[in-house]
């Protein structure tokens, strides 16, 4: 048996890879090309130049098995970002989002910054897989971490009244996943644990996650009826005739009282920038600017407010 | 590209030797082995040899206690439910937390049905508390159900002393050996485990075909109901080619058994090597207590699917019990169960060796892996115990 059996042996075939990016993972070219060969990776050193600043973000941690530290190097005048650079710990995908937001984010003024969403990551990456989706969540908020701290805003540790703990396994917020439903348009708590982990410990909150999402569902469904009914209600109450002088005194007196103590609760803030006639313009700060549905703030907790409590013919417009 | 292959506790290359054996049950000699015929009597025939070279394997007593079934988690699912059928009046079972999700997962759904199940516990080291299981045996414990050896680390559990200490208190005795046939020798004459799973496609045979032993004695019960084939005890018609490259991996193995430690010189002589030119490394496992042809090293601060796909480049396969490979978000249940700091877990490679791995392949992967270990480090914004990140976190460091 033993000589026959060496013999073949020696005539088997060599197993070879037909093809090298063909792994458990369905990964694009260009998550292996920034996997391979990572652009931006390290950190930035504090500056003496004048009207330069130096800070980082970081998010994530050793224990959930991803983590990323992102530096940012700022022209304070342009509020602009000079040059990004990432310290990354975690799998293929992670690297490279981080890669590819360092990549996207230089050059861009802090506002803009705030406007990249975890969907633009995988899209500049030509996508990831699903159950890595956590990865491109994870660029962005780093990049948010980054901006705040520079600016000084806190960002709350959110207290039980709006930051309900869900996912206690990964330290997952209701604030965090509504944020990701509504952003990322999801359905099922499958997704959301693809984006944020949420459910992919124990998953014993995954019933919460999917009441979460039927509530979120229900929100954005009921939105252009609720406002309808705050619009006529308001309709009812304003009959009086105000100067422009009153209107602005007013709507700053609304603003201040009313809107801005709200917003800055979540990390956003709002400034009257003018008032032409019956439209209003506002600029939204923070948290706010960066927010998808800043829209949503913008009609529901400004424009209708203000159309209550003012005039109900107002408009409010960002800019 | 070439590949190197240590991956081999995942699944292993058919022996070119057992392919040969097999084909022509895939080709000219196609009867049914039940079939009145000679045509089919002697495809029969060559069922009750490979029955008899995997009973050799065994160390069996007789050919019939060996039963062929399609895979590891048949051979599993199959013993468990029959022992706890042997004993109806028994409620209570004893596993491991570092078992195959195919032993871990029955429990859990017969948890579901009633039964008590005791998850023993691992050390750092993944050895076993003895005192644990007895302290944990009952005159209900109808099935103690532990792996021989475990799959991830290579760690060895002392089977039969397990097997004694049960059989004081009645209970059935089962084994998961899918990951040492082959590696050290079986002696089902003179053990006290009374029924034994192995599976083909670790041991140089084709995927689709394993095999468990059952004590002469047993009263047994099928999973599987249909006709009589396996003496009633596994109905379907037999996977034939199957069976027979079973028994030839099977007849080869037994011979080769005797050059294990050549595996062993090898893998010692990787881990040896890792350890001593890559600072941050660890061995997962007991350090003597393994299979020679396993080592699970934990590469401090980087992760484990980055490391793989590092080495994938190279053509060199390997697997990891991190988060991003599991295919859930946790670690590794086996590590976890050791109680590793998570510095570690997610960063854990197994290389896994066969009797076809060469010195050659063994120094790529050591010209290879201290370079992408370093890379990934430099990426990582943790290289050491002492990171500014990881202070005050003393429940990742452990």
């Amino acid at each position: 048996m033993c000589n026959v059996y060496k013999a073949h042996i020696a005539h088997h075939k060599e197993s070879t890879l037909h093809s090298e990016t063909t792994t458990m993972w369905d990964y694009t070219e260009k998550v292996m090309e920034l996997f391979y060969n990572p652009k931006n990776q390290g950190v930035i050193e504090a500056s003496n130049e004048e009207g330069i600043a130096t800070v980082f973000g970081e998010v994530g941690s050793i224990a959930c098995g991803d983590a990323l530290r992102l530096h940012l190097k700022i022209d304070i005048a342009e509020d602009r970002i000079l040059d990004a650079r990432f310290q990354t710990f975690g799998c293929t995908s992670a690297i490279a989002s981080s890669s590819a937001l360092t990549e996207m984010i230089k050059g861009m003024t802090l506002d803009e910054a705030l406007n990249v969403s975890n969907k633009d990551i995988a899209d500049y990456l030509g996508g990831l897989p699903e159950a890595k989706m956590h990865c491109s969540v994870m660029g962005q908020e780093a990049l948010e971490a980054a901006i705040y701290k520079y600016r000084g805003i806190e960002v709350e540790q959110h207290d039980d009244d709006d930051g309900k703990l869900i996912c206690s396994c990964f330290g997952i917020s209701d604030a965090k996943i509504r944020r990701v439903i509504i952003e990322n348009n999801l359905t099922t708590a499958e997704q959301v644990t693809n984006y944020v982990k949420a459910g992919g410990g124990c998953g014993t909150c995954l019933t919460d996650i999917e009441d979460l999402i039927a509530e979120v569902q229900a929100e954005v469904a009921a939105m252009p009826v609720k406002l309808a009914a705050e619009i006529a209600v308001s309709q009812e109450k304003a009959t009086r005739p105000l100067t422009t002088v009153q209107k602005i005194a007013l709507i700053q007196q609304v603003l201040a009282e009313e809107v801005r103590p709200v917003l800055l609760a979540d990390g956003g803030d709002v400034e009257l920038f003018d008032v032409e006639g019956d439209r209003v313009l506002v600029s939204l700060k923070g948290a706010c600017g960066s927010c998808s549905s800043s829209t949503a703030t913008l009609k529901i907790a400004i424009e209708a407010r203000l159309q209550e409590r003012v005039l109900p013919s107002l408009v409010v417009e960002a800019i | 590209m070439t590949v190197i292959y240590l991956d081999n506790n995942a699944t292993t290359k058919v022996d070119p030797a057992v392919l040969e054996a097999m084909l022509p049950y895939l080709t000219e000699l196609y009867g049914n082995p039940s079939s009145m015929h000679s045509f089919g009597g002697q495809v029969g025939k060559a069922l009750k040899e490979a029955r008899e070279q995997v009973a050799t394997l065994f160390g069996a007593e007789e050919a019939s206690e060996i039963v062929f079934t399609s895979c590891g988690t048949e051979g599993n699912n199959t013993a468990i439910r029959a022992a706890l059928a042997a004993q109806p009046d028994r409620r209570h079972i004893i596993t491991t937390q570092v078992e195959h999700p195919c032993v871990l997962n029955v429990c859990k759904q017969l948890e579901k049905q009633g039964y008590r199940v005791t998850y023993l516990s691992v050390d750092r080291q993944g050895m076993l508390d003895l005192m644990e299981l007895e302290a944990a045996l009952t005159g209900d414990t109808a099935l103690v159900t532990i792996m021989y050896a475990n799959n991830e680390t290579g760690v060895v559990f002392p089977i039969e002393t397990i097997g004694a200490i049960a059989k004081g208190y009645g209970a059935t005795v089962h084994v998961d050996a899918v990951q040492v046939a082959g590696k050290l020798p079986l002696n089902m004459k003179t053990s006290t485990v009374d029924m034994m799973t192995i599976s083909g496609h670790k041991l140089h045979a084709p995927k689709g075909v394993g095999a468990l032993y059952i004590r002469k004695g047993f009263r047994f019960r099928p999973l599987l109901l249909g006709g009589h084939q396996e003496r009633g005890r596994r109905a379907g018609t037999e996977n034939v080619p199957g069976i027979i490259g079973l028994g030839k991996a099977a007849e080869i193995a037994s011979f080769e058994l005797k050059y294990t430690g050549r595996e062993q010189r090898l893998r010692d002589r990787l881990e040896q090597t890792i350890l001593t030119t890559i600072p941050n490394t660890e061995v997962n496992g007991h350090p003597k207590n393994r299979l020679p042809n396993t080592t699970n090293i934990g590469f401090k601060y980087i992760e484990g699917e980055a490391i793989l796909l590092m080495l994938n480049k190279h053509g060199i396969c390997a697997s990891s019990g991190s988060a991003c490979t599991s295919g859930s978000l946790e670690p590794s249940h086996v590590l976890r169960a050791m109680g590793l700091p998570y510095t570690i877990l997610h960063g854990s490679i197994r290389f896994s060796l066969s009797r076809f791995t060469t010195d050659a392949e063994i120094d790529r992967v050591l010209d290879v892996l201290p370079g992408i270990v370093e890379n990934l480090r430099a990426i990582s914004p943790f290289n050491s115990d002492e990171a500014d990140w990881l202070q005050g976190r003393e429940e990742v460091l452990v």
